[in-house]
């Protein structure tokens, strides 16, 4: 259908700019500012050729689209690259979201900008190239490589404890990593090819099945995260800068979803049926567990990352209910919590970026002196809390009708989260926003900036168009997701209807 | 034209919010520099916040609470904006009530997709039928009169445009909600309300108490939605369709179906209709979930009228209504309904009994009405409940207003031991007062007596389980109701001025006030014997037709029962004025003394039964301490201390004359993967990539 690699070119054009960052050497101002420009203009033009994937996709295909193929390493190991209905808004969504990125972290970071720039950069391919893998060995080169630049984000440009945070994150994910690198080896004995779409049409012995998702398991559950191995997650969040934390809420917390839908469900559906009752009672106790410890934390950051786990919650519930509902949903909410609590973080970084303090004590009547970002800050606060009319509301209610069907219990748990969400939502903004300005150090903050309201205003108005209309992106992964839980039923089918049989 | 109606008010709240966003940040400058010269030019920011928080518990400060400011410019013209479009939306609303209810022209408007997936399958929609017109009348009827209103109650305060964006669009979403098609739908009305109630509650942002009500308002409400969420969960497992159509179409199938519901065989309808309820019972704030209301009389006056009085609060007894087929065939559910709503209308008359805040006793006589709605719509005479709710919205915005009309004389007092004697100050505010009240105790021939009577007669006519005991509770609360109606007034405006100062400085309102309190009273005396036959006589089926079940005998019994039985609410009315005047007019010692005699009663009811204090030990301090606990126990001892912190701890031990720590785990990390990546390709390409 097309004539040029469009998805190659999408994936690897921030490498180029990255090179193109590389090349402009010297350290002065000006070098500084070429680099934050060339950082702009590259993720803007990756997002202009990202939409043409938008507009040349066929929502009612359900298979791969934009394939490529190339011979790469051995027999089996190929170059191959395309998207569905699944990866194609995590992409979108990667694509968008990192300008937002850039222009944070405009003023705010002024060491090593080229490095930073560089980082992002490479972060952004490393990203892509997850969602747009059809490969094992490659989808595990961007899966894990995306790991180092983040890495770096946090270990360089991080906060006073960011020795300890990046540390933290190494050692859950390492765990993870190689257990599901056994994992890859053991599909590729089993069906002699790493190459995705081949084995999502491989039968998987049931045993097997059981051992290798429990491999992927360990490592998409620490990316997602889910609880117990969440603890990661607040650490990163609170010693990473702002556009680090934004690309950590937004997209690298998806790849543990997109994993799970990818590799988990149509490769091992019955071991993904069997474990089921795993992931939701995880989930309910991440859902309440997170959002009670939101409740009392005394860092913005801390209680945003907090509510990110609960509402990851929502995301794996929904994924293993293996209804229409729960796994589109679990779809939305994912695009849903990258643009919200995406947003939620550059708002921590706008009042960081003035007082250089997260410390809820330390704010309280900022919408005295700063009434637009009361407003912005309200709305993603909103979506937060899942107010329908707002894009929160739409992937929660999902996830939860379509839990109901399969387990009563866990959507009754789950839903305690809607009433917590909006304990700890709205005692931060009360304390961070509302009052009166009677601290000195607040007395000279000023509202936000053009640049800063150019990076809140798109996301307020995809809340709120989402929120209101979300067929866009329901219908781009309609035919997929219905792809997904056809196959997941039929195989779940097929195996009690031979156990009846017995 | 009802396009017009729902989103005319919409389009007030977005040309007021940019009007309030451009003023304030006209006010404040953008900037992400930091400057540090000290805070002169702020000072009176500061004084002007602390100076807030010394008023006392009783005497809420009602008014012109922002720091002394200018008004934001173009203020006049957002609440000029906001309030002819409401008056366009509010005469929309009554042609459309002929309309529907004479003409039968119900209408449904397909607007746009909203959630598709698989078989949920949820519009965007308007729905008008009888049942919605009635409603958009009530809702845009009294916001535009308290639009009209806030015009004059709000005059000292700066941020105007902002608080007639937030009324606009409080009316928009409670029109979403009535003329919804579906649940989901119901529910973006629902919470929309809320958002819209949470930010008049705390209108006054500065205020630490107007936020703590906002806060409890919004997270009460969502333990009701919590419910609301799972019935509708449930209806979509049993109907495949959240579209209310489909639902009562498919409703009469369901009879006899159990749900699992943890391990609790239950009846499907039975466990719907109540999980929908708890909804309806947060929303309407009734008995259990009815702390949030008389907190939220931190906001302004008017959003007590229009939203704690008339429209937001009945929300739940529109849904109950409007989710009468099913309701209708879950006789348990209905039996549940009534004896909260009975329980509500008992109990939150008691409490009024006692108070002294002049806006939280008209807010437990709402607790109070709204249970007696509750009691129709659990006798299943739906009608009749919202024949109640029709006049209830007239006579009780009419007191919340008049109590407005009554602090705005006053100068922001709000306890009515500090006033009296005040009929002479203002006479018009006392004229209309009063017959508010006459409407709310039942007074012959006034719009209370023909809807609460018939309530009563309801509850005694049902076949319910506790029929017998809403008949009992709405008889004597109707006692109570008249003791606290008729206290009210008599401390307020007759007897002895008790604040000199306060009396002697005691005004009339602006016109701006007056006019629609003006209204209001005569909507009190007309709303009830002209719209009698067509919400609880014999024009019901005609009026009403498919919107509302119907159920011929229980209107039919309700004509025939003793007269002894009829005149009963009378003649409580009758006796508890007789009280009020023996105790606050002819010998006002005798309260006192009795206050002194039963300490124990008194202060169980001037606590409010101890609900918060109850549900402060029960609920949120576990919450806190067990989420305090999961932090640091949980978080940081079991998983860290086992997880990383403790692996991390031992391969210090191992590495920590090896590595530099500093740089060592990064190195370590791409190193493992580098052997990772490695490893694998060499197994494929020396073990199988040469077969």
């Amino acid at each position: 259908m097309t004539t040029w690699p469009i998805l190659s070119v999408t994936t690897f054009l921030p490498v180029v700019g990255a090179l193109i960052v590389y090349l402009s050497r010297g350290d002065d101002e000006a070098a500084q500012r070429n680099s934050r420009w060339i950082a702009l203009w590259t993720t803007l033009i990756t997002f202009a050729v990202s939409v043409i994937l938008v507009m040349r996709f066929d929502p009612s295909n359900a298979d791969f689209q934009f394939v490529e193929k190339a011979n790469w390493l051995a027999t089996g190991i190929t170059y191959h690259m395309g998207v569905d209905g699944i990866s194609l808004p995590l992409v979108i969504l990667t694509t968008a979201i990192m300008p937002f990125c850039i222009i944070a972290s405009w003023k705010a970071i002024t060491s090593r900008v080229r490095e930073y720039m560089m980082a992002f950069l490479i972060l952004e391919t490393l990203m892509v190239g997850t969602f747009s893998a059809l490969d094992l060995v490659l989808f595990y080169l961007f899966f894990e490589g995306g790991l180092i630049p983040m890495f770096l984000i946090i270990g360089v440009w991080g906060g006073p404890r960011r020795v300890y945070a990046s540390f933290k994150f190494f050692l859950y994910t390492l765990l993870g990593s190689v257990l599901m690198l056994l994992a890859i080896m053991a599909l590729y004995w089993n069906g002699g090819t790493t190459d995705i779409p081949t084995l999502m049409h491989t039968a998987v012995p049931r045993g097997l099945q059981t051992w290798a998702w429990l491999a992927f398991f360990a490592s998409f559950a620490v990316k997602m995260p889910m609880w117990p191995v969440h603890t990661w997650l607040p650490d990163a969040h609170v010693e990473a800068p702002t556009a680090g934390s934004v690309v950590l809420a937004a997209i690298l917390l998806k790849m543990g979803g997109y994993g799970f839908l990818r590799f988990s469900l149509p490769m091992f559906p019955l071991a993904s049926h069997d474990f089921a009752p795993l992931i939701f009672t995880l989930s309910a106790i991440a859902i309440i567990y997170t959002s009670l410890v939101a409740l009392m934390q005394e860092d913005m950051k801390k209680l945003i990352a907090y509510s990110s786990v609960a509402h990851m919650g929502f995301v794996t519930m929904g994924i293993f209910a293996g209804t229409m509902q729960g796994v589109a949903g679990g779809m939305f909410q994912m695009i849903s919590h990258g643009i919200v609590s995406g947003a939620l973080f550059l708002c921590v970084g706008i009042v960081y970026d003035r007082l250089h303090t997260r410390e809820i004590a330390a704010y309280g009547g900022l919408v005295n002196r700063m009434p637009l970002y009361a407003l912005t800050f309200m709305v993603f606060t909103m979506a937060n809390v899942g107010l329908p009319g707002t894009s929160g509301f739409v992937g929660e209610f999902m996830t939860l009708i379509g839990t109901f069907k399969v387990s009563i219990t866990t959507a009754f748990f789950a839903s305690f989260g809607v009433i917590l969400s909006a304990a700890y939502a709205l005692w931060l903004y009360r304390k961070v926003v509302f009052g009166a300005l009677v601290k000195p150090s607040l007395m000279s903050m000023k509202d936000l900036t053009l640049r800063e309201c150019v990076t809140l205003f798109p996301l307020i108005a995809l809340t709120i168009l989402f929120g209101v209309y979300p067929k866009p992106v329901l219908d781009m992964s309609a035919a997929s997701v219905q792809q997904l839980v056809n196959n997941y039923n039929t195989a779940v089918t097929a195996v009690k209807a031979a156990a009846l049989l017995q | 034209m009802v396009q017009a109606i729902v989103f005319l008010p919409l389009l007030g709240a977005i040309l007021a919010g940019l009007i309030a966003l451009v003023g304030a940040h006209g006010r404040n400058p953008s900037g992400d520099e930091v400057e540090h010269h000290g805070d002169h030019g702020h000072g009176h920011d500061a004084h002007a916040s602390t100076a807030h928080d010394d008023h006392g518990d009783d005497a809420h400060d009602d008014h012109g609470h922002g720091p002394v400011e200018p008004a934001a410019a173009g203020s006049r013209g957002a609440e000029l904006i906001t309030t002819a479009l409401l008056f366009v939306s509010a005469a929309l609303s009554w042609m459309t009530l002929v309309d529907v209810g004479f003409m039968h022209h119900d209408a449904r408007v397909q607007l746009l997709p909203w959630i598709f997936s698989g078989d949920l399958q949820v519009w965007w929609t308007l729905r008008v039928d009888t049942l919605t017109a009635v409603m958009l009348v009530v809702v845009t009827t009294v916001s535009s009169l308290v639009h009209l209103y806030s015009i004059g109650y709000m005059d000292e305060d700066p941020y105007r445009p902002r608080f007639f964006g937030y009324l606009s669009l409080f009316t928009f979403a409670m029109l979403m909600l009535v003329t919804a098609d579906n649940l989901v739908q119901l529910f973006f009305g629902w919470e929309g309300v809320g958002l819209a109630s949470y930010l008049l509650i705390g209108f006054w942002y500065q205020k630490p108490s107007a936020n703590a009500a906002a806060i409890k308002a919004f997270v009460v409400n969502r333990v009701g939605d919590f419910g609301f969420a799972l019935g509708i969960f449930a209806i979509f497992m049993l109907v495949g369709s959240t579209d209310f159509e489909t639902i009562f179409h498919a409703a009469p199938g369901l009879t006899g179906k159990t749900i699992n519901f943890l391990g609790w065989h239950a009846d499907a309808l039975t466990l719907t209709c109540l999980l929908l309820f708890m909804g309806a019972m947060g929303k309407s704030a009734q008995f259990l979930l009815h702390t949030w209301l008389p907190d939220a009389m931190e906001g302004p006056t008017p959003v007590s009228a229009l939203i704690h009085a008339a429209t937001m609060v009945t929300a739940g007894v529109f849904m109950v209504a409007r989710l009468s087929p099913l309701f209708e065939l879950a006789p348990n559910a209905q039996a549940v309904v009534m004896f909260f709503g009975a329980t509500t209308a008992f109990f939150a008359a008691t409490i009024g009994l006692v108070q002294n805040d002049i806006k939280r006793i008209v807010a437990y006589s709402t607790c109070s009405q709204l249970g007696y709605m509750f009691v129709a719509m659990g006798a299943g005479a739906y009608s009749v409940g919202m024949f109640h709710l029709f006049t209830h919205a007239f006579f009780k915005a009419l007191l919340f207003l008049g109590s407005g009309s009554v602090i705005y004389a006053m100068h922001h007092e709000q306890d009515i031991r500090n006033m009296g004697g005040l009929w002479k100050k203002i006479p018009y505010t006392y004229a209309v007062m009063v017959v508010g009240t006459l409407a709310l105790t039942g007074f012959p021939l006034t719009a209370g007596y023909f809807s609460k009577d018939a309530i009563i007669e309801s509850a005694y006519a049902a076949h319910n389980p506790f029929a017998m005991y809403g008949f009992l509770m709405t008889v004597v609360a109707a006692g109570l109701t008249s003791f606290y109606s008729w206290r009210l007034i008599f401390k307020t405006f007759h007897g002895e001025p008790h604040d000199e100062h306060h009396y002697e400085a005691a005004h009339e309102s602006p016109i701006w006030m007056l006019i629609p309190i003006g209204v209001l009273a005569v909507g009190s005396i007309l709303a009830g014997f002209p719209f009698k036959e067509l919400f609880a006589g014999h024009g019901i089926e005609e009026f009403f037709r498919e919107s509302v079940k119907m159920n011929p005998h229980i209107i039919e019994e309700m004509h025939h029962i003793p007269a002894t039985i009829a005149f009963l609410p009378t003649v409580m009315m009758v006796v508890g004025f007789l009280i009020s005047y023996l105790f606050y007019i002819q010998r006002p010692y005798i309260p006192v003394q009795l206050a002194k005699e039963q300490p124990g009663l008194y202060q169980f009811l001037l606590n409010k039964w101890y609900f918060d204090e109850l549900y402060d030990v029960i609920f949120v301090r576990p919450a806190k301490w067990i989420g305090y606990q999961l932090w640091k126990k949980g978080d940081g001892f079991i998983i860290d201390g086992f997880g990383p912190d403790g692996v991390s701890a031992r391969v210090l031990d191992v590495t920590r004359n090896v590595v530099k720590i500093q740089t060592g785990y990064l190195y370590h990390y791409a190193f493992a993967m580098l052997i990772g990546a490695a490893g694998l390709i060499t197994w494929f390409m020396f073990g199988f990539g040469g077969q």
